[in-house]
């Protein structure tokens, strides 16, 4: 809804521009960006501040995952690609990367659990099946349900890379698509154990859902500590464009990365990166 | 215009129209074939052999197995209609033979309502009140008795207006008949109606099929979905249509295209029931004559 309202506010701002506004050549066109779906709200919200600002130029943003938009800026069919996985060697050498925030991913149990602190150790046994009851680490005697994330999330392969685990060592009780899937699932579940987006679980905690996010070795998961470095399980979030970008992808990166859009970054609950 | 030539011109339209519907079947079947030969050919029957599903971009160090979910599907499905099948049967007895007239429009008006919600509404149901409740019971919940149950709520109204139509299509003087000869009212229904409306109550019954084995959603939401074959009722699962939708925004290469292989498998599903239902339909009415 605040996106379409953005939207509608950019092609009420665009009209009335349009008179005294001379065409900036470097700002006309359009831009197609593609990838993680992470990202994709945020992008679609600054692509509509920079429409509003640049009345010529058109933002079209769409999702398919992080390794989408890695091959499709690779590949030419999308100028600008959003990823929220680091990128691998060879993806490197083919592209342009702008690192442009930082999220962080937060172990979430339900709010019932009385733990709320795990050591790394507990958390690979945890998440790999090694513990199946909440009282060899201290919680009540209740089986441990772990919550998964699908194939080709790039949560799921940040939240790996922290841990050195390979895919198959995760013993997963339940898969689930996206963050209110996998927050609905722990909250009404009291011995489930899942991963969610800093943002996304600290938004949803405070407004009550049956959510807790616990402290890795005695790092709590807050956007105060994912920005000042003090939480070590963030990913960064990068954009990535073709070798030799052109001018309107420049403008685009460069305005996504200003301060004055970091209130959008806020309300998704990322941390803008540091100039 | 006379009325043949009115009726020629009427023609060409329906003929068109008729004609781009199955134009358009057979181009999506086309399609999924197509978008499945790469999986055909680079991972072929290991398709069916593969220790387990875990897809990779490039078939060499993936696996494939897409039979476990097959079976989901089809156990889930079939679980769903042996209770809505019953369930609707008599609701749509009740509403028709049962209930005063004033109740059976009331009735009728509340089952049409339930048959307008949308399955994700029914999912996000089954996610925040049924899977937490069998979770109390048997941890984690989510389960293939939790996609079996919010399914037969989904499909149950289907089955109980397409019955109830086919029951008040029966002859009136049938059941007068009945009523001359004595008989109560199970007894009409039992040896009358039934019967006669057995057609119209097996479409029902296979309409209600065809909507939960494609149904996605809401059984994404309450399947867990863990890919293996079934083994308890509390065990979680994961669907062929979940599959896709899990993973297919997010696929690419093989990957991609043993999705595409996994919505043929569901589409060869979904044609072999009608061609059951067919056969089934046509033996009823050489029965009948």
């Amino acid at each position: 809804m605040r996106r379409l309202l953005l939207g509608v506010l950019a092609l009420a701002l665009a009209a009335c521009g349009n008179g005294d506004q001379t065409a900036d050549s470097a700002t006309g066109g359009r831009l197609e960006i593609t990838g993680s779906s992470t990202l994709a709200p945020l992008i679609a919200e600054i692509g509509a501040r920079f429409e509003a600002a640049h009345p010529d130029a058109r933002i079209a943003v769409q999702t398919g995952g992080s390794s989408r938009g890695i091959s499709d800026a690779a590949e030419g069919l999308a100028d600008i690609g959003m990823s929220s996985r680091e990128l691998t060697e060879t993806e490197q050498r083919r592209l342009r990367q702008h690192r442009i925030g930082v999220d962080g991913i937060a172990v979430i149990l339900h709010r019932d659990n009385p733990v709320d602190r795990l050591s790394r150790e507990q958390l690979v046994a945890l998440f790999t099946g090694g513990v199946d009851n909440w009282q060899e680490v201290g919680g009540a005697d209740r089986a441990v349900t772990v919550v998964d994330k699908a194939d080709g999330r790039a949560t799921l392969t940040e939240f790996l890379r922290f841990f050195d685990l390979p895919r198959e060592a995760i013993a997963a009780h339940l898969i689930i698509g996206d963050n209110q899937h996998g927050i609905r699932s722990v909250a009404g579940n009291p011995g489930a154990i899942g991963y969610v987006s800093v943002g996304a679980g600290t938004v949803e905690a405070e407004r009550g859902t049956a959510i807790r996010l616990v402290a890795i070795d005695e790092q709590w998961p807050t956007l105060e500590t994912v920005r000042n470095g003090d939480y070590a399980l963030t990913r960064d979030l990068i954009l990535v464009s073709g070798a030799e970008p052109s001018a309107l992808t420049l403008a685009f990166i460069d305005f996504v990365r200003d301060a004055a859009v970091h209130d959008l970054y806020a309300d998704f609950g990322y941390v803008p990166a540091a100039e | 215009m006379s009325p043949q030539r009115s009726e020629q011109l009427l023609l060409i339209p329906l003929r068109l129209a008729a004609m781009s519907a199955a134009v358009i079947c057979f181009l999506i079947v086309a399609l999924l074939v197509l978008e499945s030969l790469p999986a055909l050919n680079n991972i072929g029957w290991r398709l069916l052999s593969d220790a387990n599903w875990r897809p990779t971009p490039a078939a060499a160090d993936g696996a494939f197995r897409v039979t476990p979910m097959v079976v989901a599907t089809l156990v889930i499905t079939a679980g769903a209609v042996l209770l809505a099948a019953p369930l609707g049967l008599a609701s749509a007895l009740f509403c028709r033979f049962y209930a005063s007239p004033s109740v059976a429009v009331v009735y009728r008006r509340l089952v049409e309502l339930l048959a307008g919600i949308p399955g994700v509404i029914y999912g996000f149901w089954g996610l925040v009140v049924l899977v937490p409740l069998l979770g109390a019971w048997r941890p984690p919940g989510a389960s293939l008795l939790a996609a079996s149950l919010v399914l037969a709520l989904m499909i149950l109204p289907t089955v109980a207006l397409i019955s109830e139509s086919a029951m008040r299509a029966v002859p009136q003087r049938y059941v007068r008949a009945a009523a001359a000869l004595g008989l109560s009212r199970w007894g009409t229904i039992r040896s009358v109606i039934l019967p006669s409306a057995r057609r119209g109550i097996l479409t029902a019954v296979i309409l209600a099929t065809g909507r939960a084995i494609g149904e996605t959603l809401a059984v994404v939401m309450v399947v867990g979905n863990i890919v293996r074959f079934p083994s308890g009722l509390m065990e979680p699962v994961r669907a062929l249509t979940g599959n896709i939708a899990l993973e297919m925004g997010y696929a690419s290469g093989d990957h991609r295209s043993a999705l595409f292989f996994s919505g043929l498998v569901l589409t060869g599903l979904v044609m072999v029931l009608v061609l059951f239902a067919n056969r089934l339909g046509h033996r009823g009415a050489i029965s009948d004559a």
